[in-house]
């Protein structure tokens, strides 16, 4: 089997192509993680009982969900009822809640992690809940959370290609084309193999340097 | 058609899909046991060589996606003359990728087991083997046990990605079903509450009350 | 920088030969010296304790000893023959693995924080070192290991994993465990600087029993002046990784001659 260098050449522009729509789906679906995580773990901390057990139940059914039935789920149930959503909606909508599930028991790590002393102290100068976590508690849960954090925007990286079962035109949906139009595998698979790793090595790098830095930074 | 009409008609069809389920989920648990050992411990090897193609291991199976690792193993490597069927290909896919996670939670463990430990057994005079196997990997093996219990629920997640070559799993089946039905909440939800209960009810119990009993064993409780 | 290792003799010869000694020995931690050019001679049956501020260089002396740090000058000889060196073409070379394991079997170690096997019972930890290293039968480790575990006041803790011990029963476990495996020198880094007050003396009565025994060649790093002075034969105080004077126990502590010794030890004294 010899590797076809110009094909690569020819087919690559539409490879970059698909790497820009693929980063568009990994970021996008984490912008909606980052902030639906947050609103899983606010309301497991609230002190109405059967929100909190109803959530926390919710978000272990999520996790332990294959996240590529969820993808289906969301995209084939809006028509039964009439509502039609695009790939990409769908997409993100299931991308970005399989992920905040897991962001939201990232954050509670962090948040756990804040000695119960903060809490008292900061009773003891009489702030409100919204300042002490505004001012005391997020600040101090943030550092041990971003290498959670990092790991998981990685994570999302990786799993954009589940998107393209619903015909999200990202590098995998693109490779998949090409192959079933020129029989031939071994580039498109590999070229987006590559291209992977190319995005993520140096992103998990840098998470981990920023990670270093922040420590640093609140000399911890 | 009531939910219960929906099940008599395709239940037996899921559970059939659940039960391919769950062998490729025993069988790609096993090879990421056995790859995450062989790894874990080469990651830790003072050899540069052995080191090195332990690393380049983890970080290619780490850094693509389990789905790119599947289509490549499936379409790509018989043009290499490495042919295996769908099923075969599947857990195998399942189990390289998953091992290489295993593979940092084994070396993790490993240097997670006291400095003290090594330097006892070593002031006791045992070879690095004995170390190794009477000393080190039974502590390291208790401390990770913990992260195991996940990996062992992504790695039965991971399994659904078999579909995608056709393994007539359970994510194949419920795709199979609302093709032919429509009954997108009735299939998909019902698949994903097989998924949720096999992996709350079953996996993580097991993996629990698996870690108490090696803590007892061990003589940590 | 490599040293003439015609120096240093292919082993110890003569009528009187230590059972440890340390010749020319340096320790060096990148641009930190820790010990500079070590002399110590230890004679067989002999107990030497090694008292010093923190930082002296004190636990280096054993952990080199038991080969836990390798040493980067000077050659060390146990019972006449090197330990982390070998002869090679009639000179010294850095010794092979498989050396270092035949002399090492001569010297065993009690650390400051027992290190016992988590997850082995007090007997369990006694013979491993007999049955896996030494291949001696089980029973007769078992039964080896008992006699031991009473000496120590632990025989009826034997099936007790680690957790379930107080720290001075777990460092009596420790001890037994190390002569389990006969060795000619014991090593004993700072055994009671864990230890909670009222159980140091648990310990410390085992250490001395092995004194009035007199078969054991015996280096002891504390901080418990009192019994160094009870049960030493000599005393060396290290002071900036280099011995600042030794002495046997009733001279330094009545009479000790260095001004450094002086400040150390009223300062120790002032402490209690």
């Amino acid at each position: 089997m010899q590797w076809r260098w110009e094909w690569t050449w020819e087919l690559l522009p539409r490879f970059l192509d698909a790497t820009g729509k693929t980063l568009m789906a990994a970021g996008g679906g984490y912008a909606i993680a980052v902030v639906l995580g947050l609103v899983l773990v606010l309301a497991q901390r609230t002190p109405f009982r059967p929100l909190t057990v109803v959530v926390r139940e919710l978000v272990e059914f999520i996790r332990s969900t294959p996240l590529l039935l969820q993808v289906f789920f969301v995209f084939y149930v809006g028509p039964q009822f009439g509502i039609n959503l695009s790939p990409w909606t769908s997409g993100l909508i299931a991308i970005g809640l399989h992920y905040g599930a897991y962001l939201s028991e990232v954050y509670r790590g962090g948040i756990e992690s804040v000695p119960k002393g903060q809490w008292e102290a900061a009773t003891a100068i009489n702030m409100s809940t919204v300042q002490t976590y505004r001012r005391l508690i997020i600040p101090q849960a943030l550092p041990p959370a971003i290498s959670g954090m990092g790991n998981y925007l990685v994570g999302i990286f990786k799993d954009t290609p589940m998107l393209s079962v619903i015909g999200v035109a990202e590098l995998m949906h693109t490779a998949n084309a090409v192959g079933a139009q020129s029989y031939r595998y071994l580039e498109p698979y590999t070229m987006v193999g590559i291209l992977f790793l190319a995005i993520s090595l140096p992103t998990a790098f840098f998470i981990t340097r920023f990670e270093q830095w922040v420590r640093r930074k609140m000399g911890m | 058609m009531s939910y219960l009409e929906f099940l008599q008609a395709h239940g037996p069809r899921m559970l059939d899909g659940a039960l391919i389920t769950l062998v490729q989920f025993v069988l790609a648990t096993v090879v990421s046991v056995g790859i995450a050992l062989a790894f874990g411990l080469m990651r830790l090897s003072p050899n540069r060589a052995v080191k090195g193609f332990a690393t380049v291991y983890v970080e290619i199976f780490r850094g693509t996606s389990l789905l790119v690792q599947l289509f490549w193993i499936f379409f790509v490597l018989p043009l290499f003359g490495i042919t295996m069927d769908k099923f075969t290909a599947g857990f195998i896919a399942v189990g390289l990728n998953m091992g290489a996670y295993g593979a940092e939670l084994v070396r993790g463990a490993i240097l997670a087991v006291p400095k003290g430990q090594w330097e006892a057994a070593k002031a006791i005079n045992m070879t690095p083997a004995q170390r190794m196997r009477r000393i080190i990997l039974p502590q390291a093996f208790v401390i990770m046990l913990p992260p195991w219990g996940n990996l062992v629920i992504e790695i039965l997640k991971g399994t659904a990605l078999v579909a995608l070559i056709s393994v007539t799993d359970l994510m194949f089946q419920a795709r199979q079903i609302n093709i032919s039905t429509f009954l997108s909440v009735q299939t998909f939800g019902t698949a994903l509450i097989l998924y949720y209960v096999f992996a709350r009810f079953c996996v993580t119990p097991f993996m629990r009350s698996f870690e108490r009993k090696m803590a007892f064993k061990i003589g940590r409780a | 920088m490599t040293e003439d290792m015609s120096q240093y003799p292919l082993q110890l010869e003569g009528d009187n030969i230590p059972m440890v000694r340390f010749q020319n020995v340096r320790k060096s931690y990148g641009a930190l010296t820790v010990l500079d050019n070590l002399n110590l001679d230890i004679d067989m049956g002999e107990m030497v304790t090694i008292i010093g501020p923190s930082g002296s260089g004190k636990t280096t002396v054993l952990r080199m000893l038991m080969t836990l740090e390798t040493i980067n000058g000077g050659v060390i000889y146990v019972d006449g023959e090197p330990l982390t060196h070998m002869e090679k073409n009639g000179v010294l070379v850095p010794a092979s693995p498989a050396h270092i394991r035949r002399i090492r079997s001569k010297i065993g170690m009690c650390f400051q924080h027992f290190n016992l096997f988590p997850h082995m019972t007090a007997l369990q930890n006694c013979i491993e070192g007999p049955v896996q290293v030494l291949g001696m039968p089980r029973k007769k480790a078992e039964a080896r290991s008992l006699e031991l575990l009473d000496m120590v006041g632990m025989a009826d803790k034997r099936d007790q994993y680690p957790s379930r011990l107080s720290g001075g029963q777990q460092q009596r476990v420790a001890i037994a465990r190390a002569l389990a495996m006969r060795p000619k020198v014991m090593l004993f880094d700072e055994v009671t600087s864990a230890l909670d007050p009222e159980v140091i003396g648990e310990v410390t009565n085992v250490i001395r029993k092995l004194v009035d025994a007199h078969s054991l060649t015996m280096l002891m790093v504390t901080h418990q002046m009192g019994f160094a002075k009870d049960i030493s034969d000599r005393v060396c105080f290290f002071f900036n990784g280099a011995i600042e004077e030794q002495a046997a126990p009733s001279e330094l502590f009545e009479n000790p001659q260095r001004e450094r010794t002086q400040q150390f030890l009223n300062a120790v004294l002032e402490a209690n």
